[in-house]
C-alpha cells in the first residue's frame, strides 16, 4: 500500500516535471521563431543588396551605369546637406498635401454619408473621377497653377484625396445599425453616436487608407516636381539626369524612400496612439 | 459594495417605478414599411396593449409578426405609423430616459473595456461616471464577471457578452426594460442560466419588463403574462396570464401542472395560426 502510495508520488513528480520540460521547450521553439520572424525582412532586403553590391562588379558594369549600393550610400552621406536641401521642401508638399486630403477627405465622406443627397450626386462623380490617371493631369495643373507650391500641393492632395474618401465612406457604412439604434435608444444625439460609436468604429479604415494616401501623396509632389519645380527631390533627380549623374539619381530615390517611411511610421505611431487612448478612455 | 444589488449613493435617486399606474400604454398602434420597389407592408396592425409597472411581460409570436418593430416603437428609436404609444403616461417623442434596451446582439464597443461598456449610458447621458463605477463593478460580481472590468469583448464569451450588456441596460435602474431576443444567439446551457440570473434580477429590480422571444418555454416561465402575436400582418393575438409562484426554478417548473398547461396552451395557439404544425 504505502508502496503503491509512493509510486504513484513519484510518477506524479515526474509527469509533472515532464510537463514543465514540454512547457520549456515549447517557449524555446516560440522564442526561436519570434526572433526568426523579426529578422527575416531586413535580411532579406540585406541579401538583395548584396546581390546587387557583387553582380555590378562581377558582370562589369560600369559604375556611371549602375552604381553599387555602397557607392549610393556613400554618396548620401558626404551630399547629405544638397540632399536635405531638398528633401525639406518635398516632404512639406507632401506633408501638407496630405494633410488637406485628409481633412477634405474626411469632411466630404461626411457629406457623402450624412446626405442621401450628396451621396446620389457627388460620390458616382468622385468614383469616375478617381479613373482618370492623375499623372495625366500634370501638365495641365502646371498650366493652371504655376512653378511654385500650387501643383506639387495640389497633385499630392488630388492623388490622395480619393482613397481617404472612399474608405472613410466605406467605414462608416460598414457599421451594423444596431449599435447606433442601441446608442440612441439611450437617448443619445447624432453627435454623440458619431462621436461614440460611428468615428471609433471607421477609424481602422480611415487609418488604412491614410497609409496609402501617404504613399501617393509622396508620389504626387515628386510628380509635379518633375513637371516644373526649382527645388525638391523630384527635381534634383532631373538635374542629376541631366549631369549624367546617375548615382545622385540613386541617392535622391533612396532619400525620397527614407521620406515615404518616415511618415509612414509617423502615421502608425498616431495609430496606435489614438487606439491606446480610447482603450483607456473613460 | 458586498450589497447584493448596490442603490444609488447620489443626491438624486430614481423612482423605483414609472409611477404607479400603467408603465406602456400602445393604443391602435400600427406600422407599415415601404419597401425598395415601392410596395406596402404592413408590420403591425392595430395593436393594443397596457402594461402596468411593475410587470412582466413576453410577447411571443413567429418570425415577421412585428413584435421587435413594436419594441423599437416603445424604445422611441422607431415611430408607428399611426396610433400612440404613451410610455410613464407621456406620448413617446424619442427615447425615454428610464428605458433601456437588450437586444439580441450585445452591441459591446470593441474599442471599450467591460467596465466602459456598461458605463456607456452614464457617458451618453452626461453624468459622472465616477459615481457609477463602483455600483457597475458590483453589477459584473453579480452576474459572475467580477475582475472583468479592464478586460476587452474579444476576450468574452457570448453569453459572457450578454451578461454585460445587462449590465449596462441597468446601470441606472430602468424604470422600463426593453428585451428584444436577448437569449436568441446563446447556446442551450448558457440560455437556460440567463433564464434563472434575469428572473433573479428582475426580482430585485421590480421594474417593467418587455421581453421580446422565440422561446415558449423561456416566455412562459419568466413572465407573468405572455402575449401572442399573429403572422404577418401582426396582431395581437392571444393573452395569457402566468400565475406560477415565484422564483420559479427551471429544473422544477417542467414539472408544474399550470406551467406545461401554459406552454400547450401558447403552443396549441400557434397550431391554430399554422404556425406550428401539430404532431
Amino acid at each position: 500500500m504505502a508502496g503503491t502510495l509512493q509510486d504513484l508520488a513519484q510518477d506524479d513528480l515526474a509527469s509533472k516535471s515532464d510537463a514543465g520540460l514540454r512547457r520549456a521547450d515549447r517557449l524555446r521553439r516560440q522564442r526561436r521563431r519570434a526572433t526568426l520572424e523579426a529578422v527575416s525582412a531586413p535580411a532579406l532586403a540585406f541579401a538583395l543588396l548584396a546581390v546587387w553590391q557583387i553582380c555590378v562588379p562581377l558582370f562589369n558594369v560600369s559604375a556611371f551605369v549602375l552604381p553599387t549600393p555602397v557607392d549610393i550610400l556613400a554618396r548620401v552621406v558626404t551630399d547629405y546637406r544638397l540632399l536635405l536641401t531638398h528633401a525639406w521642401i518635398t516632404a512639406a508638399e507632401v506633408v501638407v498635401g496630405f494633410l488637406c486630403a485628409a481633412v477634405v477627405g474626411i469632411l466630404v465622406a461626411l457629406a457623402v454619408f450624412y446626405s442621401r443627397m450628396v451621396e446620389r450626386a457627388v460620390y458616382p462623380l468622385l468614383i469616375a473621377m478617381q479613373t482618370i490617371p492623375k499623372v495625366a493631369l500634370a501638365p495641365l495643373v502646371v498650366l493652371y497653377l504655376g512653378y511654385d507650391w500650387g501643383p506639387k500641393l495640389f497633385l499630392s492632395f488630388l492623388i490622395s484625396f480619393f482613397p481617404i474618401v472612399v474608405a472613410t465612406v466605406v467605414g462608416l457604412k460598414g457599421l451594423d445599425r444596431g449599435y447606433a439604434n442601441l446608442v440612441k435608444s439611450m437617448g443619445a444625439s447624432e453627435a454623440q453616436v458619431f462621436l461614440k460609436v460611428r468615428l471609433p468604429a471607421a477609424l481602422p479604415s480611415i487609418f488604412g487608407s491614410f497609409k496609402v494616401a501617404l504613399s501617393l501623396a509622396v508620389i504626387g509632389a515628386v510628380l509635379g516636381e518633375y513637371v516644373a519645380a526649382e527645388r525638391g527631390l523630384g527635381y534634383l533627380q532631373l538635374q542629376a539626369n541631366a549631369n549624367f549623374d546617375v548615382t545622385l539619381n540613386f541617392a535622391a530615390v533612396f532619400v525620397i524612400a527614407l521620406l515615404g517611411v518616415a511618415l509612414y511610421s509617423i502615421i502608425i505611431v498616431a495609430e496606435k496612439i489614438v487606439n491606446t487612448r480610447q482603450g483607456a478612455r473613460t | 459594495m458586498n450589497a447584493p444589488f448596490p442603490s444609488f449613493d447620489m443626491a438624486e435617486r430614481p423612482e423605483q417605478h414609472l409611477g404607479n399606474g400603467i408603465a406602456v400604454q400602445i393604443d391602435h398602434v400600427q406600422k407599415i414599411f415601404e419597401t425598395r420597389d415601392g410596395d406596402e407592408v404592413i408590420a403591425l396592425e392595430g395593436a393594443d396593449l397596457a402594461v402596468p409597472a411593475g410587470e412582466f411581460v413576453a410577447v411571443v409570436g413567429p418570425s415577421g409578426c412585428g413584435k421587435s418593430t413594436l419594441l423599437s416603437m416603445i424604445a422611441g428609436i422607431d415611430s408607428p405609423t399611426s396610433g400612440r404609444i404613451l410610455v410613464d403616461n407621456k406620448p413617446l417623442i424619442g427615447p425615454n430616459p428610464r428605458t433601456s434596451v437588450v437586444f439580441q446582439n450585445d452591441y459591446l464597443l470593441p474599442w471599450r473595456n467591460i467596465i466602459d461598456n456598461v458605463l456607456l449610458p452614464i457617458e451618453i447621458k452626461r453624468l459622472d461616471t465616477r459615481l457609477y463605477r463602483q455600483r457597475a463593478e458590483a453589477l459584473l460580481t453579480q452576474v459572475g464577471l467580477a475582475g472583468f472590468g479592464g478586460r476587452f469583448p474579444s476576450e468574452l464569451s457570448g453569453g459572457m457578452r450578454q451578461r454585460v450588456a445587462i449590465c449596462r441596460a441597468v446601470i441606472q435602474e430602468p424604470g422600463l426594460l426593453l428585451m428584444d431576443e436577448p437569449f436568441g444567439a446563446l447556446d442551450a446551457l448558457t440560455r437556460e442560466q440567463m433564464i434563472m440570473d434575469l428572473q433573479n434580477l428582475w426580482l430585485r429590480l421590480q421594474n417593467t419588463v418587455v421581453f421580446i422571444t422565440h422561446g415558449i418555454d423561456e416566455a412562459v416561465f419568466l413572465a407573468d403574462r405572455v402575449i401572442i402575436m399573429s403572422p404577418r400582418p401582426g396582431r395581437i393575438d392571444m393573452q395569457l396570464e402566468i400565475d406560477l409562484p415565484r422564483p420559479r426554478k427551471w429544473n422544477e417548473i417542467h414539472r408544474n401542472p399550470g406551467f406545461t398547461e401554459a406552454v400547450a396552451k401558447v403552443r396549441g395557439r400557434f397550431e391554430e395560426q399554422g404556425v406550428l404544425k401539430a404532431g
